[in-house]
């Protein structure tokens, strides 16, 4: 159990080499190890979507991940996105619209709509519906976060055009 | 069927932050939290790890009710990396059992301990702490940990609970009921014989889990230098635990402080005290040890607190014209196994029949709750609690009283609502029906959805062979109640004040200190909002904190939709006095008098002369820069109110859902949700419709899908999120609102309580679109949630009594 691995993970754009069980969670890797505990740990089971990163482009469930599985990865958390006095168009969506409350679901829902905003068009709601399915949010309804999302797909649709 | 252009959505587009507005208050302005909760930088009570935090897991029962016989620790304690293992043994004589008191006649309260004591009454409870370098340690640990029990018959239905010759759950308490109350007014038996029309039903609400999307935890670090204890934790309810840890330690309160940092939503499920918090108290002073606790998932599903399990029998009388004659309800709550502190168990069943007659005339009424205790995790507030249940029930009763009598559903409500000519009016239970828009909303609700056009699109449907359903809730709730009246029957504590300190800084700066805990409400904002306006400063230069015991002498949290009117209102007062302190500065400084003067952005201006003086300046010359004041006129730019809303005000909204039934799968799809609703003065209507929305979104879950489950032996079989099931984004609809701002109720800033609202009247709303659906089957909803398994039982079982009959 105590046997450690070294992996070498790149974080936000900076390079981390730790030695770590091989049983450690993605999360308190990222949480414990590196101090980013801009990802949350809502389930521990894969359903609620709280600890979504992405890794090498796609985004993952930080708390269905083994650290070692990391090697060699390229993550991006919250904490890459923007900051509290410069946030990026999405987080600043999201505060307009009122997408937030408690805020615990909002690094994992903001990181599945950066996955989902790159890869679909997200034309009407009920495809952003879908998209954000995997992420649970117990404050807003969803309404407001749909609402950021498709002001975002909107203006990334029309930059594309 | 419907069209979503047909209804232009009631809410606008968020404006422009910062916009130069004479008033903050109903504007929408943006949170002020929210950077650094989007920016990942907020801090979580998990987020912090003091230096040599030592990590607690507790192995908890396996057994819904057994007789602990034997614990051995040995195994555990020898393994490497773990610093301590304990158990009842080691909190003997340390710290006493949590017990929920109350002044209501006949009720038991329950002893809690932290870490079970001779007997384990739920699955979940807690029986031993491993202390561990870290939590995989600690977790490890717990397989290490040999418990002997002697498995006692366990307690899961109320009604079995209930029986003579079951056996007790508490051996001290003379039965399972903890306590039983009647509402009576008039003489029912023969207000009902003498109803033309009378309709009953049995009614299931059945239990749900707040579920916070942040599970529980906390951190207990005891300053050995200091005796001091700081308990950082997940709670809505900061000040109550700091009172019941320095009672419990017998620690004065200066010794004991207790922070809410960051908190990911509450519903209630962190609005009580939990034996944990006492465990790791206790065990860090005892130890002399920063600990640290992190629930996960399991651990917050089988032992945070739930709500909403009542069994409900009810029967309505009226005349043949639709008047409501009479309302009998019997109401058994199933509260779990411990009397829930501070509010006890009874709470939420008691508020099922207080508030059972809703906002009808209700000339005569009885209701008569029955609290019993069983093997369950103990109940507790959660979102609306007892209203839902209670609307639910009449909202039914109004339905089938309708059809019975070949009224609208509409209809006969208006001919029931309490009138504005009525108000105040009390209720048959003793409540008070403060002014609000019970028929306003009604009839606003009916405007928007297009009543009628609605009612022919279904006719249309139904000739197509589709079941569609309209349904209607219309519910009252108190809200912001003050000490008049306590949030649970015979509390000890006051729940009913709230205090605030508004204070200018040497530097200009306004810092607002507040005994509530704001948990996703964006109280940071709204009463920046408020105090703002009142001081005439700028947002960017308030600050307001919250959720930590030591900002104020006394308060208890945010929980009850209280927190805008009692702490808007206490805020609201101390910045007045504030704010006249820094006009009598203003006035020296400009050579005016204090009449001429006013106070907007951060400046006080001459009226129609030009000139001003900041509240920088004039921090500056009372404070610091000595000679510019006279000595008498120099004074702390700071004070300190409560507010008593002594009564608290009354919240109303109608609720309408259109729903259809797949009748191959009977998968329930929302096709339609409005809200009409009054809070009040509106602080930021953002908020407002987030807190609908958010609200709407748990009664949906509750009408539809969430159940907790325990099976015969008292084993929770939902305890995870793939079998507890949440609405995500895809099972919500867009849900629309109307506000209204009838008359604004006498509160100070003129604010009603929201937060509840939605989840109270959802389910109601629901189960009757969905009745009203199925009625060509001839079924009834009558226990919720209406699964797709209980709409198909339902069905077959009155197609099996049509074939019998």
């Amino acid at each position: 159990m105590n046997a450690r691995e070294r992996i070498v993970t790149t974080v936000n754009g900076r390079r981390y080499e730790r030695e770590v069980e091989p049983r450690m969670l993605l999360t308190d890797f990222l949480r414990r190890e590196l101090g980013l505990t801009g990802t949350h740990v809502g389930c521990e089971h894969g359903v609620c979507g709280a600890c979504t990163v992405i890794v090498d482009g796609h985004s993952a469930r930080a708390c269905l991940c083994f650290a070692v599985q990391a090697h060699g990865s390229e993550i991006r958390t919250v904490e890459g996105l923007g900051t509290a006095d410069a946030l990026s168009d999405l987080q600043e969506a999201f505060r307009k619209h009122h997408a937030l409350q408690c805020g615990f679901c909002t690094p994992g829902m903001l990181m599945t709509c950066v996955d989902v905003l790159e890869k679909y068009p997200l034309a009407d709601e009920h495809e952003i519906r879908e998209a954000l399915s995997g992420n649970l949010c117990r404050c807003t309804g969803y309404e407001h976060i749909v609402r950021a999302v498709a002001e975002v797909a909107n203006k990334r649709r029309s930059e594309r055009a | 069927m419907t069209d979503p252009t047909l209804l232009d959505r009631v809410t606008k587009d968020p404006g422009e932050a910062g916009e130069m507005r004479p008033r903050s208050v109903g504007a929408r302005v943006r949170r002020l939290e929210d950077p650094r909760l989007l920016s990942g930088r907020a801090r979580f009570t998990d987020d912090l790890e003091p230096r040599n935090c030592v990590h607690v897991a507790f192995r908890r029962s396996d057994h819904a009710h057994a007789r602990i016989l034997s614990v051995d620790v040995s195994e555990a304690s020898a393994m490497p990396g773990v610093v301590a293992v304990c158990t009842a043994a080691d909190l003997e004589g340390i710290v006493g059992p949590i017990r929920a008191t109350s002044r209501m006649k006949d009720y038991f309260a329950t002893s809690m301990h932290p870490l079970a004591r001779d007997k384990v009454r739920y699955v979940g409870e807690p029986v031993v702490a491993v202390l561990a370098e870290n939590r995989y340690l600690a977790e490890d640990a717990l397989e290490l940990i040999n418990i002997e029990y002697d498995v006692l018959e366990p307690l899961v239905d109320p009604e079995a609970a209930l029986a003579d010759g079951a056996p007790l759950l508490h051996e001290e308490a003379p039965s399972n009921v903890i306590a039983s109350r009647t509402f009576a007014r008039g003489e029912i038996d023969a207000a009902m014989a003498e109803a033309e029309i009378r309709v009953s039903g049995r009614f299931r609400m059945r239990r749900k889990t707040p579920l916070a999307m942040e599970n529980r935890a906390c951190v207990a670090e005891w300053d050995a230098g200091r005796r001091a204890l700081t308990l950082t934790s997940t709670t809505q309810i900061p000040g109550i635990v700091r009172d019941a840890l320095a009672e419990l330690l017998e620690m004065p309160g200066h010794s004991v402080r207790v922070v809410a940092p960051d908190v990911g939503g509450g519903f209630g499920g962190k609005g009580s005290l939990y034996g944990e918090e006492v465990a790791l108290a206790a065990l860090s002073r005892k130890l002399e040890l920063p600990l640290k606790w992190t629930s996960d998932r399991l651990e917050d599903l089988i032992s945070t607190s739930q709500g909403f399990d009542e069994l409900v029998e009810a029967e309505l009388g009226l005349t043949r014209d639709g008047a409501i004659m009479a309302l009998n309800a019997d109401v058994i709550g199933d509260i779990g196994a411990y009397s829930i502190y501070p509010w006890t168990g009874v709470m939420e069943p008691v508020q099922v029949v207080s508030f059972m007659p809703g906002p009808y005339r209700v000339p005569v009424y009885r209701g008569h709750v029955r609290a019993v205790s069983t093997c369950k995790a103990p109940t507790g507030p959660y979102r609306g609690v007892g209203r839902p249940i209670s609307t639910f029930v009449m909202e039914r009763l109004m339905d089938m009283a309708a059809e019975r009598l070949g009224l609208d559903p509409v209809e006969l409500r208006l001919r029931n609502l309490v009138r504005a000519e009525e108000f105040p009016y009390r209720v048959a239970s003793g409540i008070v029906w403060d002014r609000s828009s019970f028929v306003e909303s009604l009839e606003a609700a009916c405007e928007a959805v297009d009543y009628a056009a609605l009612r022919r699109e279904q006719a249309v449907a139904r000739a197509e062979g589709r079941l569609l359903g309209i349904g209607i809730a219309t519910y009252a709730e108190l809200t912001g109640i003050g000490s008049r009246i306590s949030a649970a029957p015979g509390m000890p504590i006051n729940t009913g004040t709230e205090s605030a300190t508004v204070r200018i800084d040497s530097t200009g700066a306004v810092t607002a200190n507040f005994g509530i805990a704001s948990h996703g409400q964006g109280l940071e904002t709204t009463l920046a909002q408020v105090l703002a306006d009142e001081l005439g400063a700028r947002l960017e230069d308030i600050r307001v904190l919250h959720g930590d015991s030591s900002l104020v002498a006394h308060g208890t949290g945010t929980y009850a939709s209280r927190s805008a009117v009692l702490a808007g209102g206490a805020g609201t007062l101390s910045a007045r006095a504030v704010k006249d302190k820094v006009l009598r500065v203003a006035a020296h400084l400009l050579e005016a008098s204090v009449e001429d003067l006013v106070a907007h952005d951060g400046f006080v201006h001459v009226r129609g002369a030009n000139r001003n003086v900041s509240f920088r300046e004039i921090a500056k010359a009372n404070y610091s820069d000595m000679g510019r004041l006279p000595k008498e006129l120099r004074e702390d730019l700071s004070s300190t109110k409560t507010y008593d809303p002594f009564f608290g005000t009354a919240t109303a909204a109608t609720h309408v859902a259109v729903v259809e039934v797949d009748p191959e799968t009977y998968q329930v799809s929302l096709r339609r949700f409005l809200v009409a609703e009054d809070c009040g003065r509106i602080i930021n209507p953002m908020i407002v419709d987030g807190q609908v929305h958010g609200a709407v979104a748990q009664g949906i879950g509750a009408a539809l899908y969430e159940e907790v489950v325990y099976d015969a032996t008292g084993q929770m079989v939902t305890a995870s999120l793939a079998d507890y099931v949440v609405p995500a984004a895809g099972e919500v609809p867009r849900i629309d609102i109307v506000h209204l701002e009838a008359e604004l109720p006498s509160t100070v800033g003129g604010f009603r309580g929201m937060g509840e609202g939605g989840t109270i009247g959802a389910p109601a709303a629901i189960a009757n679109a969905l009745s009203d659906a199925l009625s060509p089957f001839g079924v009834a909803v009558c226990d919720l949630p209406a699964t797709p398994e209980r709409i198909f039982r339902l069905i077959e079982n009155a197609g099996k009594a049509k074939a019998s009959a």
